[in-house]
């Protein structure tokens, strides 16, 4: 309950900011939002129509409220339509992204990292976590590049760039999950390892489990409650990452609406992304909190006990 | 005391990842110094025709304006360092003043603090410094600046834990009890002590922070046309991959090869003065 | 005598470790009959617990060299193939550790875990779970059905070996190797811990090897005991034999440092120095720089295993010097 609260309080504090951020601006909003040609009575017109002339704190409600009410989140500045129609079409695209490279990053990293782990010290394990190291020294967008080149341009595997079909969606989402990758492998072979040295291990061998269910059962379950947990605290940094891929390889997500704003100064549109990576950050902060007290009986009973 | 610095020099050529990160800069910043002397002509000039691929006259060949690729990677080291030299003292300062006060001070300053680390950690870092360049414009400088910014408690957060651990020590506690003032205390008592914390925190911060600023410069939010910066080029870059693929490609490598040469030194500083900071 | 079920023949286990090779077992003959409880004691870091996890092939694994024999009911348990060790491990041989706090996979309810091994055996589900409940109530476990559906976080220190107790014995092995049991518990609840074992062993006939360094828990509940010493073997014989007449210099060192009710009134005595570690293997013996009748060849030869009767040998010069003049 707790937690809950201060997640409220963050996501008023970051509403907050998101509003201000265009009061923050050099200049008047007005002047941001329309050209010199533009007559002084339309400015003022358009002073009392966006409420400019309201105390900020008026300001804060209407707007909170048009969100929350009606999706309303204002008019792009530039193409003159509601800020909610051009993010319809592009949050599909965005979360289908992050969302295959979320999962494939899972289903890879896992299972390598406990195999890491396992086999510490062998070959392979220099080698996954020498290849990891490479990996996160690189910049997201470099490793964009290269796929690019090796399968795009080289192999002809690939289109360079598109999003209609899904074979414009297999190089995206493999640049995208090979950052988030290699973290997630390394922190499954540290937690592996760390578990392995449990007590609890050497028992349930001792009981007579044969090994490979020893490491699915005992082992790698309780070293899932951290990684999931980082899975779910590492969501932001993916979707940052979506940015940057969205960019790289074209696609028309959030992530570019995003650039292009921050370019033009449409700023209902920049406030209204803001907002909801912002707000997507919290709830999964708290999922993961959700999360970990599922995965993790001790918590539960704390968590739990809290309430009383 | 001599001794205890030869132990570290000892430990420092001892150290795999040390020595090759630090040989790597080297490169680097030897590259950076002689860049006139090194480049076959300046990074703005237009020296041959459009899109040359690699040959004798142009090892990295030419870009979209016949301007040549091996002169503007040599030159983008001097924009790098400058970043990791303007990051670096950026995260030092931010480091001793919040760390410093918020552990000296607690209480409400540490809430302040804590809140503030929440509120950053709700908006994803790349998202955050693209708000702050909005805000602030967009350059080089103000992308390291927007980094800083978007990082901050990251840097503060191990000063803030040592010197918690440091203010109960005996020694800080002689000083106040023979009325040293506050200031005093942080910056002659406890500061000395955390100089080993601040190492190994902006040398394992510091590739993050060239990692980030060349995103910036990617995304067109950070140095701005004709600059060399690695960044800005590769995005250049891409959109004659498919038939000059020698544009990107350069300065992606040379900005791995920098940003892996950071973090093996960083590993290794760490490596190197760790068993240091559990001992004391 | 009944039946030999476990031999250990000249088993030496070194530990490789930074500048050569810590010796932690060395040369260590012993044998456990069927339904006797053989003691294995000794001060902490005498290499006791790293015999028991040998003999389950569960050692860390990676820097240790073994040599010598495991031989289990006839067959050297060292030759075994991974798969041979899982099929031997909880049906014949099973194993209680010493913390019971950690031994338990906190995120599994205490009766699932047990249940999981019952399993084994190939018992449908429904069979198993009352099996739980039924080994719950041989070890003496308040409200079994509760306590089967707690996490091991819920239950006490006490409560928790109970449930080790009633893993390792839910498929009726033949030895069961009890390391430490009860050092992380209260003293009444180590008493009824040993009772529980006690009548375990009359109930299932189950050969116990308890490891130990407590010699008072050694005469409540041992039919033998092998002393052990910086490795090695120093003495073993009958329990009865043993407390009436030590013969090797440690074990009388250590008798005396035991306080006893009805001898007279005085200070307990106590044994000066450190248990070495011993890096390299030197001929001698391991307990001359402790010895209040070390002779100068204790230092440079290694004392042979005496036997001074059929079922009592101690490594010790004195020994041979004894039976020479008894000769």
């Amino acid at each position: 309950m707790k937690k809950l609260g201060i997640g409220l309080i963050l996501v008023v504090a970051v509403t907050l900011l998101v509003f201000s951020l265009l009061y923050m601006m050099p200049g008047n909003p007005i002047d941001i939002m329309t050209d010199r040609k533009v007559s002084a009575e339309k400015r003022a017109e358009m002073v009392h129509q966006y409420g400019f002339d309201q105390p900020l704190h008026v300001q804060y409600v209407r707007w909170m409220k048009k969100i929350i009410l009606d999706q309303d989140f204002g008019q792009s500045v530039r193409y003159k339509v509601p800020v909610w129609n051009l993010m319809r079409d592009r949050i599909p695209r965005s979360v289908k992204l992050c969302g295959w490279s979320l999962l494939i990053e899972m289903l890879l990293a896992l299972p390598l990292g406990l195999l890491a782990a396992i086999k510490k010290d062998s070959f392979y394990d220099r080698f996954s976590v020498n290849f990891t190291l490479m990996l996160t020294s690189m910049p997201s967008f470099w490793l964009g590049a290269l796929l690019i080149l090796i399968f795009a341009v080289g192999l002809k595997w690939f289109p360079i760039s598109g999003f209609e079909s899904a074979r414009n969606y297999v190089l995206p989402v493999a640049a995208l999950t090979a950052g988030s990758l290699a973290g997630t492998l390394r922190l499954t072979r540290a937690e592996v390892l760390e578990v392995l040295n449990e007590k609890y291990v050497t028992t349930a061998l001792a009981k007579g489990l044969p090994y490979e269910r020893v490491m699915f059962k005992h082992v790698l379950r309780n070293a899932l409650i951290m990684v999931t947990v980082s899975v779910f605290m590492s969501l932001p940094w993916l979707i940052s990452g979506a940015v940057v891929t969205e960019k790289i390889f074209g696609i028309p997500g959030m992530g570019n609406l995003l650039l292009n704003s921050i370019v033009v100064q449409d700023f209902p549109v920049v406030q209204a992304v803001l907002l909801l990576i912002a707000i997507l950050t919290v709830i999964c902060n708290l999922l993961s909190d959700i999360v970990i007290a599922i995965l993790d009986p001790r918590i539960r009973i704390a968590i739990g006990g809290g309430d009383k | 005391m001599s001794s205890k610095s030869k132990e570290t020099l000892h430990a420092c050529l001892h150290n795999v990842n040390f020595m090759i990160g630090f040989f790597m800069l080297l490169s680097v910043v030897l590259v950076a110094i002689f860049a006139d002397k090194l480049a076959p002509s300046g990074y703005t000039d237009f020296v041959d025709n459009a899109f040359l691929s690699p040959s004798q006259s142009h090892w990295f060949g030419t870009d979209e304006l016949g301007r040549d690729v091996l002169s503007r990677v040599i030159y983008g080291t001097r924009i790098t360092l400058k970043v990791a030299i303007l990051g670096a003292s950026l995260e030092l300062i931010i480091g001793v003043v919040v760390g410093l006060s918020c552990g000296y001070f607690g209480g409400a300053i540490d809430h302040v603090f804590t809140f503030l680390t929440d509120l950053t950690w709700c908006i994803p870092g790349t998202i955050l410094a693209l708000a702050v360049v909005t805000l602030i414009g967009k350059s080089l400088t103000n992308s390291v600046i927007a980094i800083a910014m978007v990082c901050w408690a990251s840097y503060a957060r191990p000063i803030r834990a040592k010197t918690m651990s440091l203010k109960t020590m005996a020694f800080v506690e002689t000083g106040k009890a023979f009325g040293e003032s506050s200031a005093a205390l942080m910056f002659r008592y406890i500061l000395p002590n955390v100089i080993p914390s601040l190492i190994v925190m902006v040398s394992t911060t510091l590739p993050g922070t060239i990692l980030s600023t060349t995103t910036l410069s990617f995304l067109g939010m950070g140095s701005q046309a004709p600059s060399p910066d690695w960044g800005l080029n590769l995005s250049k870059g891409m959109d004659y991959i498919g038939s000059a693929p020698w544009l990107s490609i350069f300065p992606g490598i040379a900005l791995v090869y920098t940003v892996l040469g950071f973090s093996l030194l960083g590993e290794g500083i760490r490596d190197i003065l760790d068993p240091h900071l559990k001992s004391q | 005598m009944s039946e030999e079920l476990l031999r250990l023949e000249n088993l030496s286990i070194d530990y490789k470790v930074k500048g050569g090779y810590l010796s932690a077992v060395n040369d260590v003959n012993l044998s456990v009959h069927r339904g006797e409880i053989l003691a294995v004691v000794g001060e902490s870091g005498c290499g006791k617990s790293t015999i028991a996890h040998a003999i389950m092939n569960l050692l860390p694994g990676g820097n240790e060299e073994i040599e010598g024999k495991i031989i289990f009911k006839g067959e050297d348990l060292r030759t075994y193939s991974r798969r041979q060790m899982e099929a031997i491990r909880g049906k014949n041989i099973g194993m209680i550790f010493q913390n019971p706090l950690d031994s338990l996979n906190p995120v599994y309810k205490t009766g699932k875990q047990v249940e999981e091994a019952i399993l084994l055996d190939g018992i449908d589900r429904v069979q198993a779970w009352n099996k739980v409940l039924e080994l719950y109530k041989d070890v003496k476990m308040p409200d079994a059905e509760v306590r089967a559906n707690s996490f091991p976080h819920e239950l006490s220190g006490g409560m928790r070996q109970r449930v080790m107790i009633a893993m390792m014995l839910s498929r009726n092995p033949e030895l069961l190797i009890a390391d430490e049991p009860t050092t992380a518990l209260d003293v009444t609840i180590e008493a009824q811990i040993l009772e529980i074992i006690k009548d375990l062993k009359k109930t299932y006939d189950t050969a116990i090897m308890l490891i130990t360094h407590n010699f008072g828990l050694v005469a409540e509940v041992a039919d033998k005991i092998a002393v052990m010493y910086a490795g090695e073997v120093i003495e073993y014989g009958d329990v009865y034999e043993i407390f009436e007449k030590p013969l090797h210099p440690y074990t009388t060192l250590l008798m005396k440092a035991l306080p006893r009710k009805t001898k007279h009134e005085g200070r307990l005595q106590t044994i000066d120095g450190n248990v070495p570690r011993i890096m390299d293997k030197k001929p001698g013996c391991r307990f001359a720089n402790r010895c209040p009748y070390a002779m100068d060849q204790c230092k440079d030869v290694t004392p042979p295993e005496v036997f001074v009767s059929e079922e009592h040998k101690c490594r010790c010069f004195l020994m041979e010097e004894g039976k020479e003049a008894e000769a």
